[in-house]
């Protein structure tokens, strides 16, 4: 499909009111949704509540020792957790020590996002050389293994947990600056900057008032996500001896002095280890859950994988129409659900003859594509959903054919070419691996005959030196050579239909006609239907034998191509005809239909056209229009035509 | 192509020079005399002065570093002052035995790593993947040094499966098995962070991937999804996961400062440890280096694969 097959800004036209809130939740909301985050939050809290607390809690004195009980069980002699090997109370140290990682860790997090953010700050907002010097500065930090340069500066700075936390903030600093310092870069060049210094703003004014606002969220994120590092990585230091001294203990140095007393004490060491893996897991978890709310791709599902199929939900198949080699009846294809769902394609009714050449053409967003992808099942699920009707190829129905037997229906007897060769075609393997590879999914081919049948197919595209070519990577050749490997792929299997969507559109106009005259000669010497989808009038009246014109998902015109051309009946295929420039009558005025296409979320109850349609009526909106015969193999779906009426 | 390769070569130069210039500007930063501390509170100044002039520390910083770099350049790291032996001797004996337990922990990474993100993307939002989701976020929330001591209790302790610690057994010791049987513990939790960063890289990576055009045509050719997934979606996400395993590079030879600790692994990270109680300074900067100068070649390595593997790299 088209990348703009689902088009977001026309489902934002309509005024806020009238669409349920349901569909864009409050970003706290969306948090709760995630339970393992808010999982994550809960026990953070306690931790730090139960930690904040400590002094006023009835615990036992943390350094209290008593040689008499040490390293007790946990559950005896009134210590809930037991003691240590100095007989101190396990359960009071952990609220203590808890308390002191707590704080270390948080100190260094906002040291680290204090400096590194400055330090991103001057760097975007500066530009130039001075940001050339600080990130290069930043890059060598980076280059070293993280924990190796905290230990570094601890060896400089002498054991103790000051110097942890200032080391431990100091290897964190890159992760700050780099982060703040792309989005600053970014927002230095906008216009509000640029009006707040046109206004008379100063630097520094500008930096807190109108950058650091925009700038906050990512520093939220990155303390978010790097939070439970730095606790973790203080407290890896005091475990070595690093980090807190006693008396002074933290979880790290707890767990520490616990591994002295592994094999015959192992609460001791397992307590604080655990209270490190609860505290950093919580904080990751509450990371992870806010790094999702605020990510707009996650929101809105983009990073959704679309399986091999599209998911098919329907009640009943309606029978087939006539007896083409391919015929599609009342298909209808859904894209998302719920209050977002947008209806891309609403009852399509198409057919193919053998060899015939069909072209379907619309608008962007019309529903040609996803259409077209819905026959073999290739429209993307999630978030797609065929949700009625049917494609029958030679009379079988694709929707009910198991996943196996679609397979290998693909790129066999319906094969797709697609609109730009360059993001369609695998950048990391050879045109010619890929054309093997659609050989061999088709039947036992030994590697040389493969071989020799791609280059034939690169023969039989015109591509000069196809020996050679077979070679070359997608990125080593030019859009219409490209086309062309796009092209011969899909004919390697000699398939009955070729379904080709936009297949000129990203190419140069003069490229463009070499692969439309390609495709006309190759129609007929392979004898091949062709489904011809396109957005150009120009493109149809060269190639198709019947059209079918698109609208909002639905088809409103269909007949012979010089006929329709002709005589177009449908105000929408007038106006679409007339926005094609017409060699040799450069005064011709083209007219760009004023208006957009409906919100296919929530399609008209009448014609979809009638707002933007000279000749609306009072009728038009009121109930759905069917198409009606109009003359010999032409149809329409208009209560008022442009003739026939 | 080789000219390529030999750019990347080059361009790690510039990178080492300046690994040394922050390690010399780290131990410049020492409080306090060296030859004081060396000589002990109670030297004359003579003494100190004189010490000071064979150090060179009475020069300029700039000559100090290069008169350093040039001393590194032919070998010469100095002598550590606890062991009393020189650098260079006890870091190239100790760099095989973390070179050894970070090439297989970040080898156990990848695989596992790379395994478990692509099953939890091709099963994105199901049990698999919440699964795999969940023990991925105990992994990379998992401290190596406990993980450590819960995995000796377990399969040391408790099972005796596995030795608790050392490379080597002590008596008959040293074949390649009985060094593979001491490394499975230290290398698998030297492992699990990484595996967990890996594998969810890998799942996004995946994810992104598969929504991609050349993936409905791999599809759309007819191809079935273990080739699809295995061939077309694996190679194109590996672009970029690879740099991540090169960064990863970095945590496991830093965890290792950790594990070779807790599983007393003769190797770099536990010494500098000691030599960092012991204030060997010369021992740590030493250790620090060679360590620094090993993730640069795992990241050029990881540059080279990706070259490898992405022919629009190779320009």
């Amino acid at each position: 499909m088209s990348a703009d097959a689902i088009r977001p800004e026309a489902r934002e036209d309509r005024p806020p009111a009238s669409r349920p809130s349901a569909s864009r939740p409050s970003t706290w909301r969306l948090f709760r949704r995630n339970a393992l985050a808010t999982g994550g939050l809960a026990i953070l809290t306690l931790v730090v509540a139960v930690a904040l607390l400590a002094p006023v809690l009835p615990l036992a004195d943390p350094d209290a020792t008593a040689l008499a009980e040490r390293l007790a069980r946990p559950l005896t002699g009134g210590h809930l957790l037991g003691t240590d090997a100095l007989g101190r109370d396990t359960l009071s140290r952990l609220v203590w020590g808890t308390r002191v990682s707590l704080l270390v860790g948080f100190s260094a997090t906002l040291i680290a996002a204090l400096v590194g953010s400055l330090i991103g700050f001057v760097a975007g907002y500066a530009g130039g050389r001075v940001d050339a010097v600080l990130m290069r500065g930043i890059d060598m930090v980076l280059a070293f293994p993280y924990i190796l340069l905290a230990l570094a500066i601890v060896a400089v700075l002498g054991p103790g947990l000051i110097n942890a936390l200032y080391a431990i903030a100091i290897v964190n600093i890159p992760f700050f600056a780099r982060n703040v310092r792309g989005l600053t870069l970014g927002l230095a060049r906008r216009e509000f900057v640029d009006a707040a210094r046109l206004s008379g703003q100063g630097d520094a004014a500008i930096l807190f008032g109108e950058v650091l606002p925009n700038v906050m969220p990512v520093i939220v994120i990155t303390m978010s996500t790097t939070m439970g590092w730095m606790i973790l990585e203080t407290a890896g230091l005091s475990f070595l001896g690093l980090g807190a001294q006693p008396p002074r203990a933290d979880l790290g140095s707890m767990l520490g002095e616990g591994r002295t007393v592994l094999f015959n004490a192992p609460h001791v060491a397992v307590i604080p280890g655990v209270m490190i893996f609860v505290i950093v897991m919580s904080i990751n978890l509450v990371g992870d859950g806010v790094r999702d709310v605020l990510d707009p791709r996650l929101r809105s599902g983009a990073l959704a994988r679309p399986g091999a199929r599209a998911r098919i939900a329907r009640r009943e198949a309606p029978p087939p129409p006539r007896d083409g080699l391919l015929e599609i009846a009342g298909l209808r294809t859904t894209f998302g659900a719920g209050a977002s769902k947008v209806e891309a394609v609403r009852g399509v009714d198409l057919h193919v003859a053998e060899g015939e050449c069909l072209g379907v053409v619309g608008e962007s967003g019309s529903g040609k594509s996803v259409t077209a992808m819905s026959v073999m099942g290739l429209v993307p699920s999630p978030p797609a959903t065929i949700e009625a009707g049917a494609a029958y190829l030679a009379g079988r129905d694709l929707f009910t054919l198991p996943d196996r037997e679609i397979r290998a229906l693909r790129g066999a007897a319906v094969a797709y070419v697609f609109q730009d060769p360059l993001s369609t075609l695998h950048p990391q393997f050879t045109v010619g691996t890929q054309i093997i590879e659609a050989l061999r999914a088709h039947g036992p081919v030994g590697r040389k005959a493969a071989r020799a049948r791609a280059v034939e197919l690169l023969d039989l595209v015109r591509i000069p030196g196809a020996e050679r070519r077979l070679d070359a990577y997608p990125h080593e050749l030019s859009g219409g050579m490209r086309q062309r490997v796009g092209i011969a792929m899909a004919l390697a299997n000699a398939p009955d239909v070729l379904i080709a969507d936009e297949p000129t559109t990203a190419l140069d106009v003069t490229v463009q006609a070499q692969i439309l005259t390609l495709l006309a000669r190759l129609r007929r010497e392979e004898t091949v239907a062709v489904v011809f989808i396109t957005h150009d009038f120009g493109v149809v009246s060269a190639v198709t034998d019947r059209v079918a014109v698109m609208y909002a998902g639905e088809v409103v015109e269909t007949g012979p191509t010089e006929a329709l051309l002709a005589a177009p009946a449908h105000p929408y295929t007038e106006r679409l005809i007339a926005c094609v420039p017409v060699l040799g009558e450069p005064d011709r005025a083209l007219a760009a239909i004023p208006g957009r296409p409906p919100s296919l979320a929530e399609p008209p109850p009448g014609c979809a056209f009638a707002d933007r349609c000279a000749r609306v009526e009072a009728d038009c909106r009121a109930a759905p229009v069917a198409m009606r015969p109009l003359a010999e193999g032409r149809a329409v779906r208009c209560l008022h035509p442009v003739w026939g009426a | 192509m080789a000219a390529t390769i030999l750019k990347r070569l080059l361009a790690a130069i510039p990178v080492l020079l300046g690994l040394t210039v922050i390690v010399f500007a780290i131990m410049a930063m020492i409080p306090g005399d060296p030859a004081t501390a060396i000589l002990g509170s109670y030297a004359t100044p003579e003494n100190v002065e004189r010490l000071n002039r064979q150090l060179g520390l009475d020069r300029s910083l700039p000559e100090q570093y290069f008169v350093w770099l040039s001393n590194i350049l032919t070998g010469d790291f100095g002598r550590s002052y606890s062991l009393n032996r020189p650098v260079l001797d006890e870091v190239l004996e100790r760099l095989s035995a973390t070179l050894l337990l970070a090439g297989t922990a970040l080898v156990v990474a990848s695989v596992l790593g790379l395994l478990a993100g692509v099953f939890s993307a091709v099963r994105q939002y199901g049990a698999t993947d919440k699964v795999l989701t969940f023990f991925v976020l105990i992994g990379i929330s998992m401290p190596a040094f406990f993980l450590g001591l819960l995995l000796i209790l377990g399969f040391a302790v408790n099972w005796r499966l596995f030795p608790p610690s050392g490379m080597t057994a002590i008596y008959g010791g040293g074949g390649p098995l009985d060094i593979a049987h001491h490394l499975a513990l230290p290398a698998l939790t030297l492992a699990i962070v990484a595996t967990g960063v890996i594998a969810r890289l890998t799942r996004t990576a995946m994810l992104e991937v598969l929504r991609q055009d050349y993936i409905r045509t791999a599809r759309a050719k007819g191809l079935g999804e273990g080739s699809v997934i295995g061939r077309h979606a694996f190679k194109a996400a590996l672009v970029s996961v690879i740099p991540v395993i090169g960064i990863q590079a970095g945590f496991v030879l830093g965890g290792a400062v950790y594990v070779e600790t807790v599983f007393q692994w003769p190797g770099i990270g536990s010494m500098l440890v000691n030599a960092i109680s012991q204030r060997d300074i010369l021992l740590v900067q030493g250790g620090v280096l060679v360590v620094a100068a090993a993730y640069v070649m795992f990241n050029l390595a990881a540059d080279l694969m990706q070259m490898a593997i992405d022919p629009r790299l190779r320009g």
